[in-house]
């Protein structure tokens, strides 16, 4: 990867960033944390990962991306948005009234989401399903991906869908896990311990890949370990900063569901436009 | 219409003829199972069709959602288990993953009901038919014989989004003529005439209903008997109309009395044409084990514990 080219996808998780912002701040809720700790993530994704189509959003040949930490759908409804699934001034009609961006992701009103999601655990499960039925279409050159949380992993469901995904070999399914530490109720260690998460899914038969969540270049090297996996599931671990990016709410707890209030927006988005403004500079 | 001269067939039973006979008309069919295939019967499509039957092993929740999952890829999931674990410990992914997304996943719940037998109460679900319609969009069928359940098998495939079909365990007669038996979701059957009291039963209680039709018929006593496969949505316009021509209504399930049938008839008609009712259902008691007709006959759910309460029906009004 260039430097060029990691410029352009700070630039755009920047702006995922900024639409955190704006939709939390619109909805007077939500779930920031959760969604600046994978903007990286989410700008890769749609920039860089996935074989999609902003102009025809229900293409059948695209790759799939479900949310399976459905909470942070403001991270991936800024990374659809700034992919020009759908305007950028709706962002902030997140949890609105009548607003087709409802809180947590629906695949029957928000162009670009494949899986209505919102209940922890079930996501994956979900993608599992999308990764069989592709192989058992012949049509396995679609890839699957799933985002999970670390909290989310104490769904005992996610495991099922793991045994399931390594059971069927589905190489063609990818597995994030944002290991950002902390949950509603406080450090993940302390409410319910999920660590070794590599460890764990290593030994359900899954291809592991720790990574730094907020590097692109390792993004790029975990992606193509898993296109090149064979024969099993792959499982990204992602070691993230909760809050990412804003410099008030990294790691902190409270951010894991709140939203700013209109002097903690414009702060917000004071660094976030200043940091744009650095990173386009670069360019 | 009467063939009672075939041999019982358990509807568990012609749930797996009739998967293995779509499986061979239509490619995307697919079928998921909670290592319950022998009991389901969904081994019976698996034998023809291996690599489109995918056993999840014991984790339900997982399964329903998998199939979520493979219906978002256009193929058409039919996901079973015992009716306890698919709508019981299944509901939320149900909920949230197949009937929220309107996704076309159908849902084949065997061994519903007290007739499950000698497993028990854990085993022994009443419950489905309230879980199943509290969710917007759900169909809830609940054939009464061999030839509906297969005709269910077939609409359901045909019907684009979420259906849950019950089926039980225990062998019970084949009423309906294949050759001329027409099955439309959301429509009741009359199968008798008759004025002095409408029955409205499901499942394998319309078989008992039909018995019982006779047995009051010897005594100068007519009911309309009623079919009604399709939990929801009722057919409104037949329930109402059985409601005005006939005065009383009983409805018959093998269900709890909260949340199934006879609330579900009990709604319309207060809203529509009060009339008065008996429930003949499982009472808000959980079941036993025991060979299942002694279960049935024990807790009502027999063509004579139906006369009985049509017979007491009219002493009272």
């Amino acid at each position: 990867m260039t430097r060029q080219e990691e410029t352009q996808l700070a630039i755009a998780a920047c702006k995922v960033r900024m639409g955190v912002i704006e939709g939390t701040h619109g909805a007077k809720a939500g779930h920031p944390g959760g969604s600046l700790s994978a903007a990286d993530l989410f700008a890769y994704l749609y920039n860089r990962e996935l074989r999609v189509d902003p102009a025809n959003p229900r293409w059948e040949d695209r790759d799939r991306f479900v949310l399976s930490k459905g909470h942070t759908a403001p991270g991936l409804y800024g990374a659809l948005a700034y992919r020009g699934f759908f305007p950028t001034e709706d962002l902030p009609t997140l949890r609105h009234i009548d607003s087709y961006l409802q809180g947590h992701p629906n695949m029957n009103t928000v162009p670009g989401v494949d899986m209505s999601t919102g209940s922890l655990g079930q996501g994956v499960s979900a993608a599992a399903g999308m990764a069989k039925a592709a192989k058992l279409q012949g049509r396995d050159h679609i890839r699957i991906y799933a985002l999970l949380g670390d909290g989310e992993i104490e769904e005992g469901q996610c495991w099922e869908a793991f045994l399931f995904a390594a059971h069927y070999r589905l190489d063609n399914l990818c597995v994030i896990i944002d290991l950002n530490g902390l949950q509603i109720d406080g450090a993940t260690r302390d409410v319910m311990n999920t660590a070794p998460a590599a460890e764990k899914l290593e030994a359900f038969g899954f291809q592991t890949i720790s990574i730094d969540g907020h590097s692109f270049s390792q993004m790029e090297d975990a992606f193509a370990s898993f296109h090149s996996c064979q024969d099993r599931p792959t499982a990204i671990l992602m070691h993230t900063t909760k809050g990412k990016g804003v410099s008030y709410m990294e790691n902190q707890v409270g951010w894991h569901g709140k939203a700013p209030n209109d002097e903690e927006y414009e702060t917000a988005m004071a660094e976030l436009r200043a940091r744009l403004a650095e990173l386009e500079a670069a360019q | 219409m009467s063939d009672m001269q075939r041999k019982p067939v358990a509807t568990r039973d012609s749930y797996g003829a009739a998967l293995a006979e779509l499986g061979r008309e239509h490619p995307d069919v697919v079928v998921l199972d909670a290592d319950l295939s022998a009991a389901t019967k969904t081994s019976v499509f698996k034998k023809a069709f291996p690599e489109r039957h995918f056993n999840c092993g014991i984790a339900e929740g997982n399964m329903i959602a998998a199939a979520a999952g493979m219906a978002a890829m256009g193929l058409t999931p039919f996901a079973s288990s015992f009716a306890m674990f698919a709508a019981g410990r299944a509901f939320e992914q149900i909920r949230n993953s197949v009937g929220y997304p309107r996704l076309n996943v159908k849902i084949g719940a065997t061994h519903g009901g007290i007739s499950v037998g000698e497993d028990g109460a854990s085993h022994q679900c009443c419950e489905d038919f309230a879980l199943m319609r509290s969710i917007p969009g759900m169909t809830v069928l609940c054939p009464a014989d061999d030839v509906e359940a297969r005709a269910a098998v077939r609409a359901a495939y045909e019907h684009q989004g979420p259906v849950y079909l019950r089926f039980g365990r225990l062998a019970v007669p084949v009423f309906h003529d294949e050759a001329s038996f027409r099955f439309q979701i959301g429509r009741g059957e009359q199968l008798t005439d008759g004025m002095d009291a409408a029955i409205l039963a499901t499942g394998l209680m319309v078989a008992e209903a039909l018995q019982a039709a006779e047995a009051l018929a010897a005594e100068g006593i007519h009911v309309r008997v009623i079919n009604l496969c399709t939990i929801k949505p009722l057919d409104e316009e037949l329930v109402v109309k059985a409601a005005e021509e006939c005065g009383r209504v009983v409805t018959c399930e093998e269900h709890s009395v909260i949340g199934g049938l006879g609330e579900a008839v009990a709604a319309l008609l207060a809203e529509r044409r009060p009339t008065p009712m008996r429930r003949v259902g499982v009472k808000d008691v959980f079941g036993h084990s025991g060979p299942a007709r002694a279960l049935l006959e024990q807790f009502g759910l027999t063509a004579s514990g139906i006369a009985e309460v049509v017979r007491e029906f009219l002493r009272e009004a």
